[in-house]
C-alpha cells in the first residue's frame, strides 16, 4: 500500500459525515465572510428600520388600500408589523437580487477564478458540488429572509411596542402566537426565493461571468412579475414563481388560509426540482476549460 | 496495489478531443507514463498539452479514447484515484480575498478521504515545503506571482500523493524560484512520487526528467526514456584535413554512413564505432589529421526535428 493509499483509507474517529459536512460548512462561511455578501444583509436589514422610522416620524394615520395598506396599518398598534411590512416590501425585488448574486455566483464565480477546476481535481464530485452549493444558497435564503424579520421586530418593538397582535381579520391573538406566525412568514418567504436560487445556480453553470448569470438570474424574476401584470394570460398566472410571493399575508388572517400559500410553496417547489434537475444535467456533462 | 517495473502510472489509449468548432485538440495521444518516472510533457504551445491534462483529471470529456490513472480505469474510479493524484492546471487559481492558509483550508475541507483532525499539521507543512510560512496569512491577492504558483504546488502537497500532474510548474517564477521547484521535483521523484511534467522549456525537462513525450499538433510524435532518446541520436564525426577526398574513403571503408566531403575536411555518421577507432585508421592511412570532433546533436535538434517546430529554450 502507497503512502496515497494509506493516507486515504478511512480514517477510525472521524465519521463519513462529519468530513462530508466540513465542506458545507466551508461554503457557507465562504458565501457569510464575503464583503459584498454582508454588505446586502445590511442593506436588508435597512429596508424594515426604513419603515418603522418613516411611520414614526410620519404619525402613521393613514395606512392606504390593500393588503401592504392593511400591513402598514397595523404598524402603529404592533411593531411585530414592521417585520410583515419589510418582508411584503422586500420581496418583489431585493430579496430576489441578494439571491441572485449568491446563487449566481456560485458555479460561474469559482470557473471566473479558476477555483473550479481544483475543487473538482480534489476531487469534489460534480453532483456533490451542486448539492454543497445550493446547500449554502439555501441558507443564505434563510438568513436574507430572518435578518429582515429580525430587525423588523427589534425596531418595531422599540418604536411602537409590542403586546397582543390584532390579526387582519380582526381577532387578537398573543405576542408570542405573533411571532409564531411571523416565522412562519419568513418560513414561507425563505422557500419562495430558494426557488430563485435553483433558477440562479442553474444559469451559474451556463457561464463564466458571474455578473452575466446574476443579471439573467434576476431579469428571469422581473419577466415573472411582469407576464404576472398582463391579465390576457391569467391562467398561467399561478404557475409563475412570483405570483403568490405577497400571498404570505394570508398567513396573518384568522383562520389562516393556507390553500394559495400552499399553491406557492408547491409552485416554489417544482420550480426548484425543474431547475436543480437542469443544473445538474447540464453541469455534469460540461467541459471544465476555465 | 503492484508497484512492479512495468506499472504504468499514466496510460491512456485513444485520447481525443475534437471541440464543438471541430478542432481536433487532443489526437490519439497514447500516454505511457511508468510509475515513478518523472516524465516531462514536452511541446510546443498550443501543441495540446493542457487539454490532455484536463482530460487525465476528468475536467475536460474525451470525445474518444479511455485512460488509467495509478493502474485504476478512470471513468469508473475517478473519486477513488484522484485523492492519490496532486495537480497544478494551468496556473495556480485561488480566492483573491482569502488568505493562502484559509485557500488551502478550503481545498482540504472539500477532501472527503481526509482526517480533518490532520488539517492544521497538513496545511502547514506543505506550506512549509514550497517557503511560503511567513506569507500563509497574506491574502491571495496580494501575492507576487511566484508565491502564487508556489501556493499551486503547495495545494497539490495537501496529502502525500502517488502521482504529481504539474502543468507548467515553474511559470512565473523568478530564477531562484525555478531552481527551488526543479529541486522539489527531483526531491519527490526520489521518494517514489511519479510526477507528470509539462513544459515548453527543454532545458528544464532535460534537467528533471527520466522520461520524455512530445506532443505536436495534438499528436504523441514521441515517447520513451531521456537514455533511450539519447540512444537513437545520430553522433556525427568531422574530419579536418588538408586530404578530404582521402580521409573521405577512409571513412568509407570503415562502413560509415552519410560520408561528405567538404573544403577543409570530410563528415559522416558515427554509428556503432568508436571514435577512436576512426582516428586509427585515418593516422593508418596516412591522413594528415589537423582536427576531429565527434558532434552529438543536442536535444533540441532533435526535438525540433520531431515537431518541426523550435522551441523556447530560455531558462
Amino acid at each position: 500500500m502507497s503512502l496515497a493509499e494509506a493516507a486515504a483509507s478511512p480514517v477510525v474517529g472521524t465519521p463519513a459525515v462529519s468530513r462530508s459536512l466540513r465542506f458545507v460548512r466551508s461554503e457557507v462561511g465562504m458565501v457569510f465572510r464575503r464583503r459584498r455578501n454582508q454588505a446586502l444583509l445590511v442593506v436588508l436589514g435597512c429596508v424594515p428600520i426604513l419603515i418603522a422610522v418613516a411611520i414614526k416620524i410620519s404619525g402613521g394615520d393613514n395606512g392606504g388600500n390593500g393588503d401592504a395598506g392593511a400591513l402598514f396599518g397595523s404598524i402603529t398598534d404592533n411593531g411585530v408589523f414592521v417585520a410583515f411590512s419589510a418582508l411584503f416590501v422586500v420581496i418583489p425585488l431585493f430579496l430576489p437580487m441578494a439571491v441572485a448574486v449568491v446563487a449566481g455566483d456560485a458555479v460561474s464565480g469559482e470557473a471566473n477564478t479558476g477555483t473550479l477546476r481544483y475543487l473538482l481535481a480534489v476531487p469534489v464530485g460534480r453532483t456533490r458540488l451542486l448539492a454543497v452549493k445550493f446547500v449554502g444558497i439555501a441558507v443564505w435564503c434563510i438568513a436574507c429572509s430572518v435578518v429582515v424579520a429580525v430587525v423588523g421586530v427589534v425596531i418595531g418593538l422599540i418604536l411602537f411596542g409590542g403586546g397582543d397582535v390584532t390579526l387582519l381579520s380582526g381577532t387578537s391573538v398573543s405576542f408570542g402566537a405573533g411571532l409564531w406566525r411571523l416565522t412562519l412568514v419568513a418560513a414561507y418567504v425563505a422557500v419562495s426565493i430558494a426557488a430563485v436560487g435553483a433558477i440562479g445556480l442553474f444559469v451559474s453553470t451556463l457561464t463564466e461571468v458571474p455578473i452575466a448569470a446574476m443579471a439573467t438570474t434576476l431579469g428571469l424574476t422581473i419577466t415573472s412579475q411582469v407576464l404576472d401584470a398582463v391579465p390576457q394570460i391569467s391562467a398561467v398566472h399561478p404557475w409563475l414563481p412570483s405570483h403568490y410571493w405577497q400571498q404570505f399575508i394570508d398567513v396573518l388572517r384568522d383562520p389562516m388560509a393556507l390553500d394559495k400559500v400552499g399553491h406557492g410553496l408547491l409552485a416554489a417547489a417544482t420550480y426548484a426540482v425543474l431547475f436543480l434537475t437542469l443544473a445538474w444535467a447540464r453541469f455534469t456533462s460540461k467541459d471544465v476549460s476555465s | 496495489m503492484d508497484s512492479g517495473g512495468s506499472a504504468l502510472a499514466i496510460e491512456s489509449d485513444g485520447l481525443t478531443k475534437r471541440f464543438r468548432g471541430g478542432q481536433v485538440a487532443v489526437d490519439q495521444v497514447a500516454l505511457r507514463v511508468p510509475a515513478g518516472a518523472v516524465y516531462g510533457f514536452l511541446g510546443p504551445n498550443g501543441s495540446g498539452k493542457t487539454t490532455t491534462i484536463r482530460i487525465l483529471l476528468g475536467l475536460i470529456f474525451p470525445t474518444s479514447g479511455t485512460h488509467r490513472l495509478l493502474g485504476e480505469p478512470f471513468t469508473e474510479n475517478a473519486g477513488r484515484v484522484l485523492p492519490r493524484v496532486g495537480s497544478l492546471v494551468e496556473g495556480p487559481a485561488f480566492h483573491p480575498y482569502l488568505s493562502g492558509h484559509a485557500n488551502l483550508a478550503r481545498l482540504d475541507a472539500a477532501d472527503r478521504s481526509v482526517d480533518p483532525r490532520t488539517a492544521r499539521r497538513r496545511i502547514g507543512s506543505a506550506l512549509d515545503r514550497v517557503g511560503l510560512t511567513a506569507a500563509a496569512g497574506k491574502r491571495y491577492r496580494n501575492y507576487s506571482l511566484g508565491m502564487r504558483q508556489r501556493l499551486g504546488i503547495a495545494a497539490a502537497l495537501l496529502r502525500p500523493r502517488d502521482l504529481l500532474v504539474l502543468d507548467e510548474p515553474t511559470n512565473g517564477l523568478d530564477p531562484q524560484g525555478t531552481r527551488e521547484v526543479r529541486h522539489l521535483i527531483r526531491q519527490l521523484g526520489d521518494e517514489g512520487v511519479t510526477v507528470f511534467v509539462s513544459s515548453h522549456l527543454l532545458s528544464e525537462v532535460e534537467q528533471v526528467c527520466s522520461h520524455v513525450g512530445v506532443m505536436s499538433v495534438g499528436k504523441m510524435v514521441w515517447q520513451g526514456s531521456l537514455a533511450s532518446l539519447a540512444a537513437q541520436q545520430n553522433v556525427r564525426v568531422n574530419v579536418s584535413t588538408a586530404t578530404p577526398a582521402a580521409a573521405a574513403q577512409v571513412l568509407g571503408g570503415l562502413g560509415l554512413d552519410e560520408v561528405s566531403v567538404v573544403d577543409d575536411g570530410a563528415h559522416a555518421v558515427l554509428g556503432p564505432m568508436l571514435p577512436e577507432h576512426v582516428v586509427e585508421a585515418l593516422v593508418a592511412a596516412g591522413v594528415g589529421v589537423r582536427g576531429f570532433t565527434v558532434e552529438r546533436p543536442s536535444l533540441e535538434d532533435v526535438f525540433v526535428g520531431l515537431t518541426g517546430e523550435g522551441f523556447d529554450v530560455s531558462g
